[in-house]
């Protein structure tokens, strides 16, 4: 009798798996095409032109060849400068978004949290390239320079220095950071802080072992965030730091609009997706280990 | 066709449901306009074009600060054919944008050493200069700034106006009297350190680095542009930044010299008589602009109209008035005030015009000095 059912309700089983599975590849189906139309298939013509020569006029022409990646030291201090950059400015976030993440989520009234979250979002009303500008200003001649002058400190020069261009990406990117940090601070248990004091652990050791564990997620997430997008960066670079200080962002824009050598800026930016890709991965492993193993895979 | 009647078609060529051409057809307007033309020649002159169906729009590329907007409306409302406008930093970074394709560009302003390369690409129609009434090549004051835009015998492009490469000082701030290319590099390195600025652009600042060792600002010798690169390699701690939007940070009084084009010299003189432009007495750049017709361009008829109507005398003057550039054609000329003829920065000395040059092709794309700018940007 249930031998029989069974053989009943096996095929029935078999027809919902099918259909769940045909469903599941209708609802991937539109990522998958924007994927391979956006990402993959631009992927395959920048590795087609990196292996490509410069035409006499500019732009690509067909050929095989790998001048373009051993080419690449020519581009040393945009690489350098890039991969110091992007770790500094997300470690300098993480320093300043954290314990404002915390403030957020754990210190203030509950009154008060939705106002300041606002405050933090408010910024990303205004177009990110007039707020670089208003940064021009703010560290100008004119701004706090004229400032520390009036009050005895003369000829202070900030903008068009790398502490500008740091000042301007910490600026833009501290939200990215706030973000995960204060979800992950949110959803901790109050009562194994407690739990934790309760235990005769000080309060330093209670972050240490409780809150920094349990909001690693959120850490990871953020650097990620703030690391992925700062090695990309351009526009800041460009306009606090007055053309000056060259990233492979920079790079990438004169090879492909001035000099026109696009097959040289595909090998460059082949080379950028590579550094990322082994960046990242080790980071995940080596961070996996701390406990951020279950939601690393938030981003 | 009774007044109702009439009405009735205008509200429909008014929602869009009929075209311009049907509404002219039907109303009669646009014979009555063609005829009307052709029997005022004089007072019609500049609108002969218009009789025919020029559509609704004008996609033109230039760059900023470049026409002036007075002339946009003229041309708009006795055309009804509005202008879209575009604007680039660099020849290069146009170059790239019409030769990807895509760009549905009308009108082009390229600078002279571009344009061989456009029409080696085959990017440019040759221009059928009968739809250009108001160019007349005889009245320019120098073949030079017109032959560039003529290519085995072809014209490709019709000269809009020509400027000089020099530099600009805040004589408030910089009290010495520099007057060539060795000075403005001597006192970036020594007295005015981390207050120059030099543009984001390979032709002129190493071509201006090159004119501090008196060698041609065209010079592709590899000898001469280590020299060069050296020297720029050297200045760079010293330089405020490398920009080619120079004018705030000069207005801010964050930089007290940059190199600069005749235009944004005059735009910084009006602003503060204190900014004085500088023609480096070693020579330097010398540059024409050219209206030019990208190949397959959507709006044909209304960018020949755009450009006639732009280079006609009176328009012309205004343009000249707005952007502060010099032109070339004599009947314009005329029409401007005393002062702007007699300005030494739109029209400076014939003993500092003398050793200026023409950039050359060769020059802008030599990838040797691509690199050398990279390597300076990156130092």
């Amino acid at each position: 009798m249930s031998a029989g059912a069974d053989a009943i309700a096996a095929p029935a089983t078999a027809q919902r798996k099918q259909s769940g599975r045909l469903l599941t590849a209708l609802l991937l189906a539109p990522s998958a095409l924007w994927f391979f139309v956006l990402l993959i298939l631009p992927l395959a013509v920048v590795l087609i032109y990196s292996v490509g020569v410069r035409a006499p006029a500019g732009g690509y022409q067909a050929a095989f060849t790998f001048d373009n990646y051993l080419n690449l030291p020519a581009r040393w201090t945009a690489f350098k400068n890039t991969l110091t950059l992007a770790p500094l400015g997300t470690l300098i976030c993480l320093l300043a978004g954290y314990p404002l993440a915390y403030f957020l989520a754990v210190k203030s009234s509950a009154r008060w949290r939705v106002l300041l979250l606002i405050l933090v979002i408010v910024p990303f009303w205004t177009s990110f390239l007039i707020r670089t500008y208003a940064w021009i200003f703010i560290l100008g001649g004119r701004g706090i320079p004229a400032l520390l002058d009036s009050i005895g400190i003369p000829d202070v020069r900030l903008i068009n220095t790398p502490f500008a261009v740091m000042c301007g990406i910490v600026y833009a990117y501290l939200p990215l950071m706030v973000f995960p940090i204060y979800v992950s601070l949110e959803k901790l248990d109050k009562r194994l802080l407690e739990a934790s004091e309760d235990l005769g652990a000080g309060p330093f050791a209670t972050f240490r072992q409780i809150t920094l564990p349990l909001s690693a997620p959120g850490i990871i997430t953020g650097c990620m965030l703030v690391f992925i997008l700062l090695m990309g960066e351009y526009l800041i670079p460009q306009m606090l730091g007055g053309g000056k200080v060259f990233f492979i962002g920079n790079a990438l824009v004169d090879l492909f609009l001035q000099s026109l050598n696009w097959p040289y800026g595909s090998a460059v930016a082949m080379a950028l997706v590579a550094i990322m890709l082994v960046t990242v991965s080790l980071y995940l492993r080596a961070t996996a280990a701390t406990g951020g193993r279950r939601d690393a895979s938030l981003i | 066709m009774d007044r109702k009647d009439f009405i009735k078609q205008l509200r429909r060529y008014q929602k869009g449901s009929i075209s311009r051409r049907h509404f002219l057809g039907v109303t009669g307007l646009g014979t009555a306009t063609a005829v009307l033309a052709a029997s005022m020649p004089h007072l019609m002159t500049s609108r002969r074009a218009y009789a025919q169906d020029l559509g609704d729009q004008v996609n033109l590329t230039t760059w900023p600060d470049y026409h002036n907007p007075q002339n946009f409306e003229a041309f708009t409302e006795a055309t009804g054919v509005k202008i879209n406008v575009t604007v680039f930093g660099s020849n290069e970074e146009m170059f790239a944008k019409l030769k990807a394709g895509g760009t549905g560009w009308d009108v082009l302003v390229p600078t002279n050493y571009t344009i061989e390369t456009y029409v080696g690409e085959d990017m440019f129609e040759p221009l059928d200069t009968a739809q250009l009434p108001n160019y007349n090549p005889e009245f320019y004051t120098d073949p030079r700034f017109t032959e560039p835009g003529t290519i085995s015998g072809k014209t490709y492009a019709v000269h809009k106006n020509w400027g000089t490469t020099g530099y600009v000082i805040n004589s408030a701030k910089v009290t010495d009297k520099p007057t060539s290319w060795k000075e403005f590099w001597d006192l970036t390195n020594t007295k005015y350190q981390g207050r120059t600025m030099v543009h984001d652009y390979q032709l002129t600042t190493i071509g201006n680095a090159l004119k501090y060792f008196g060698y041609s600002f065209n010079s592709n010798d590899e000898k001469e542009l280590a020299e060069a690169e050296k020297l720029l390699i050297d200045s760079k701690p010293n330089l405020f930044a490398i920009n080619s939007d120079y004018k705030p940070s000069l207005i801010n009084g964050d930089a007290y010299m940059s190199v600069c084009w005749t235009g944004d010299g005059k735009q910084l003189q009006k602003t503060d008589p204190a900014f004085q432009y500088i023609l480096g007495k070693e020579g330097g750049e010398i540059w024409a602009d050219f209206y030019a017709v990208p190949k397959g361009a959507p709006h044909r008829s209304a960018a020949y109209a755009l450009i006639d109507f732009l280079l006609e005398p009176k328009a012309n003057a205004l343009e000249v008035e707005f952007h502060g550039y010099p032109v070339a054609d004599k009947r314009v000329i005329d029409l401007l005030p005393k002062e702007i003829i007699n300005d030494p920065i739109l029209y400076p000395a014939a003993e500092l015009l003398a050793p200026l040059e023409f950039g050359a092709a060769a020059t802008l794309t030599n990838p040797a000095r691509a690199e050398i700018m990279a390597r300076f940007k990156s130092a």
